[in-house]
């Protein structure tokens, strides 16, 4: 292979669960003014699309970065089993602590997928809503807490 | 620096398969697109050409150009065509989304004269796409 490229694989998974913004660290009231419909005690949920980007040396053997017959199984274990049609903040331990919202889901299904054995992750993108996107990637990861916020 | 996106849409055959591994290795790895009598899809191209807009006439590159280079150099090579057997730059390779989008980087870098392509982005399926671009400076994430 010629050198002078890079090339990645980009993957699109769904799931749908339901979650709600609430700091168990702040007051009723701040949670309200902070969060606003998001807070409601009930929960609300949303159609979530996962957008897994891997890059590597593509196998000579096989034209691929990445075997989709391993990937998919293993986003579906990682990710979907542990999400999909999930209440996040009571079925996802992570969640419990820390508030679900899509910035902590993206750096949680980051955690999840960089164990990925057969090729290197190098970015997370999450649709909250067609409106709003959260990325993560490595370069991220030297800055605590830093995800691009995309919206509509 | 402005980013300038042209997509366009071809259809074609292909399926995967490698000669030197054994018929059983093949099914294996690479499932029902192992298929020897091929599938398709409708692939999805973005190209996107960087560069500073000319003062005269406000464009990196004339979209008209671009169109033209990319009817030419893609959709004549690969619409409506089987990519393992007729298109030359696959030749020997699997058509993979990487590969594809690796061809297609090569065959248009040369011919994009004004600006600079920036990125080759090839969409098997709305759920599945390569992206090509230049290696980054310091080396990291190229080619095998």
């Amino acid at each position: 292979m010629k050198s002078g490229i890079k090339l990645s694989l980009t993957r699109r998974y769904r799931f749908s669960a339901s979650h709600r913004l609430h700091s168990p660290n702040l007051s009723d009231q701040e949670n309200e003014r902070l969060y606003g419909k998001c807070s409601n005690p009930l929960g609300h949920g949303h159609n979530y699309v996962v957008e897994a980007t891997l890059t590597g040396p593509v196998d000579a053997a096989t034209g691929m970065i990445a075997n989709l017959g391993d990937l998919d199984p293993f986003v579906e274990r990682e990710v979907i089993e542990a999400f999909d049609q999930k209440n996040l903040n009571e079925d996802v331990p992570e969640f419990r602590k820390n508030v679900p919202t899509t910035e902590n889901v993206v750096r949680e299904i980051y955690r999840r997928l960089s164990k990925f054995p057969a090729a290197r992750l190098e970015r997370i993108r999450v649709e909250e809503t067609s409106k709003n996107s959260f990325a993560y990637s490595e370069e991220c990861e030297g800055e605590q807490g830093m995800t691009e916020r995309g919206a509509k | 620096m402005i980013r300038v996106t042209r997509k366009l849409e071809f259809s074609a055959a292909h399926f995967y398969h490698n000669p030197d591994l054994s018929a059983e290795e093949n099914r294996r790895i690479f499932g029902k697109c192992n298929n020897p009598h091929g599938h398709g899809h409708n692939y999805v191209v973005e190209v996107t050409v960087a560069g500073e807009p000319d003062p005269n006439t406000g464009m990196v590159l004339d979209l008209k150009e671009l169109k033209d280079i990319l009817q030419r150099e893609v959709m004549e090579r690969m619409d409506h065509r089987h990519l393992n057997y007729e298109v030359p730059e696959l030749a020997g390779q699997i058509p993979t989304c990487e590969n594809i989008a690796a061809a297609i980087w090569r065959i248009l870098e040369p011919q994009i004269t004004k600006g600079k392509l920036d990125r080759v982005r090839l969409y098997e399926s709305p759920d599945l796409f390569a992206d090509c671009t230049a290696e980054p400076a310091n080396g990291a994430g190229g080619l095998a």
